[in-house]
């Protein structure tokens, strides 16, 4: 069990909802539930070859996934699981 | 074209950092609400954390993106979007602007020349993936509009 928090720009794709309660014991299953619960969000987290998209982060807690065991990190009820958009720009 | 208003606070705000972070890029976070058309009541700076070329280039932390959605959640507000600078470039998204683009959110950005405000555009992706220009209507000052061009390729 965990909660996602969805980040605003990604909420079109959620019915509007800001976060979403998963059953699963960790993180890339919990994401799994998100993505096939709302399949037009999926695009928007993995790249085609499935992997987590370059500019995604995913946190637990305060803690990136990648300083933790990434998608196999384990969670509970009390997991926040937060999408974290890369933001990043410049003027040429 | 839509609209987007911005009140006097939050541009006094945008404007401010986008002129004391000169020649460096100034960003930050812009909150409000979303009806019809979008209103952004509160802007707030944040840090570029971008190591070098701060000149042309900015990034936010993952930090700071977690707490700008906290805190629109905390205030009842809606995100709204991202707003930086151009130092001695025109207000229009750049192909780096435009690769970590994300749907929804506008862009605000502000033209800044020698440390003074140009003007101040602001861009949506439209549903082909590319910017459109919003139209800005600055509150108390309704007939001070900003616009560069209908849409930009
Ligand atoms: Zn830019």
């Amino acid at each position: 069990m965990a909660k996602i928090i969805i980040p605003t720009p990604l909420r079109k794709f959620t019915d509007n909802q800001s976060s979403f309660q998963a059953t699963a014991n960790n993180v890339g299953a919990a994401l799994s539930e998100l993505t096939e619960t709302y399949p037009g969000i999926k695009g928007h987290l993995y790249d085609d070859q499935g992997q987590v998209r370059q500019f995604i982060k995913v946190f637990v807690g305060e803690d990136d996934i990648k300083s933790l065991d990434n998608e196999n990190t384990a969670v509970e009820t009390a997991t926040v699981i937060s999408i974290v958009p890369a933001i990043a720009g410049g003027c040429c | 074209m839509a609209d987007i208003i911005i009140t006097e606070n939050a541009r006094k705000v945008i404007l401010k950092d986008a002129e004391q972070t000169y020649p460096h890029e100034c960003c930050g976070f812009f909150y409000g609400t979303d009806e019809d058309t979008r209103t952004v009541l509160e802007a707030i700076p944040v840090e570029n954390t971008k190591e070098e070329n701060r000149e042309r280039r900015f990034e936010i932390s993952a930090k700071d993106y977690l707490k700008a959605e906290q805190y629109a959640d905390e205030k009842g507000l809606t995100l709204l979007g991202v707003y930086h600078s151009h130092p001695e470039h025109p207000a229009i998204p750049s192909e780096h602007d435009l690769r970590q683009a994300l749907p929804y959110f506008s862009y605000i950005i502000v033209s800044v020349k020698k440390a003074k405000t140009v003007n101040v555009l602001s861009w949506k992706l439209n549903d082909q993936g590319r910017f459109a220009e919003e139209k800005v209507i600055n509150q108390n000052n309704p007939f001070d509009v900003d616009v560069f061009l209908s849409s930009y390729q």
